[in-house]
């Protein structure tokens, strides 16, 4: 079954929003309805299409935030500055609407909860959002596998699935935040950027050889795979998907 | 923007690339034509803003493989893929 949810030929197909709810400050959560979903694996996209009444289209690839057994299947999408696709997904779109995709794509960056390795999550921005489907789908599986994220953030008003990690936190997964531009009075988090040392002590360390997954922006992500491989983590235990 | 903040990886090519193959391609073991170097399509390097797509090596950064949608066309150019090894299974 979950061999067949990456080895089937994709069409655009029609999804109806369920629900649209705020994230974060300028991040909204589209719960979409998709008439014979197959189902997905934790860590897998989507390809969004609009198409505007002249013709025009924008196509835009964005995580699944739910986990496989979730009613509906969810997307996170942060707005972007002059963002054509974003502004409208964000600020436009209302439940009963409907949007076009494909999907589920993708089975590199994906976790598989019978993989024994401990698993590293490390998010820029809202690169979080693959993360909050791997664990949400740990939780439900009963999964014993030990779980850190290391999360950068620019503030507390952008962290993406804010109580949702607090309960992750409190089932005994590792959480981290680091706060990047502004920490709130009393932050017992990180601030700055994640540097170095910042791996070294808030990521597995090599010899639990755990599985390593970085999602975030182009610069931050390449920024963390290479600290990761001057720590010594083995290039081929990590997992990277940027979006630019 | 720099080239290195444009660079996507092989995970933003695989629903293009999924309009032509009937196995994902990101799982796809792919050796580089160039240097030699097999690691799966969803490593290697993309890059999205030009006319197609590019995956470029992540190690020499030659191009593996390109494709460009043309109305009504697809173009794919894999001059530069030595190998496809396509796993049966489910890859963990």
């Amino acid at each position: 079954m979950a061999g067949t949810a990456v080895r089937r030929r994709l069409t655009w197909r029609l999804a109806t929003v369920a629900a649209v709810t705020a994230e974060a400050r300028t991040a909204r959560r589209l719960s979409l309805r998709i008439d014979g979903w197959e189902g997905h694996l934790p860590g897998q996209h989507v390809d969004v299409r609009l198409t505007a009444p002249d013709g025009y289209q924008a196509q835009r690839s964005y995580s699944i935030a739910s986990a496989p057994g979730s009613t509906t299947v969810d997307l996170v999408v942060q707005r972007i500055d002059d963002g054509e696709v974003s502004s409208y997904l964000t600020e436009e779109l209302r439940a009963g609407d409907e949007l076009e995709l494909r999907g589920p794509i993708g089975g590199y960056f994906v976790w598989h909860a019978d993989l024994d390795a401990p698993l590293q999550l490390v998010a820029g921005g809202s690169g979080v959002a693959p993360f909050l489907a791997m664990l949400d789908h740990h939780a439900a599986t009963g999964s014993g596998v030990p779980v850190r994220l290391l999360y950068s953030a620019r503030s507390l008003d952008d962290v993406l699935g804010r109580e949702r990690l607090e309960q992750h936190a409190g089932r005994g997964v590792g959480v981290t935040i680091a706060l990047t531009r502004t920490q709130p009075p009393g932050w017992a988090g990180l601030g700055g950027r994640v540097t170095p040392e910042t791996l070294r002590d808030h990521v597995w360390p090599p010899d639990a050889e755990p599985r390593i997954f970085v999602c975030g922006p182009t610069t931050f992500v390449e920024a963390v795979a290479d600290g990761l491989v001057a720590a010594g983590h083995h290039a081929t235990a990590i997992r990277i998907e940027r979006f630019g | 923007m720099t080239v290195e903040s444009r660079r996507l990886d092989g995970n933003a090519a695989a629903g293009r690339l999924a309009d032509v193959f009937a196995f994902d391609a990101t799982v796809a073991r792919t050796r580089c034509g160039g240097c030699g170097t097999t690691a799966p399509l969803g490593a290697h390097h993309v890059y999205a803003d030009a006319p197609g797509m590019v995956v470029r090596c992540l190690v020499c950064e030659a191009v593996v493989l390109r494709i460009v949608r043309t109305p009504g066309h697809t173009w794919l150019d894999m001059s530069g893929t030595a190998a496809l090894d396509i796993p049966d299974g489910d890859p963990s």
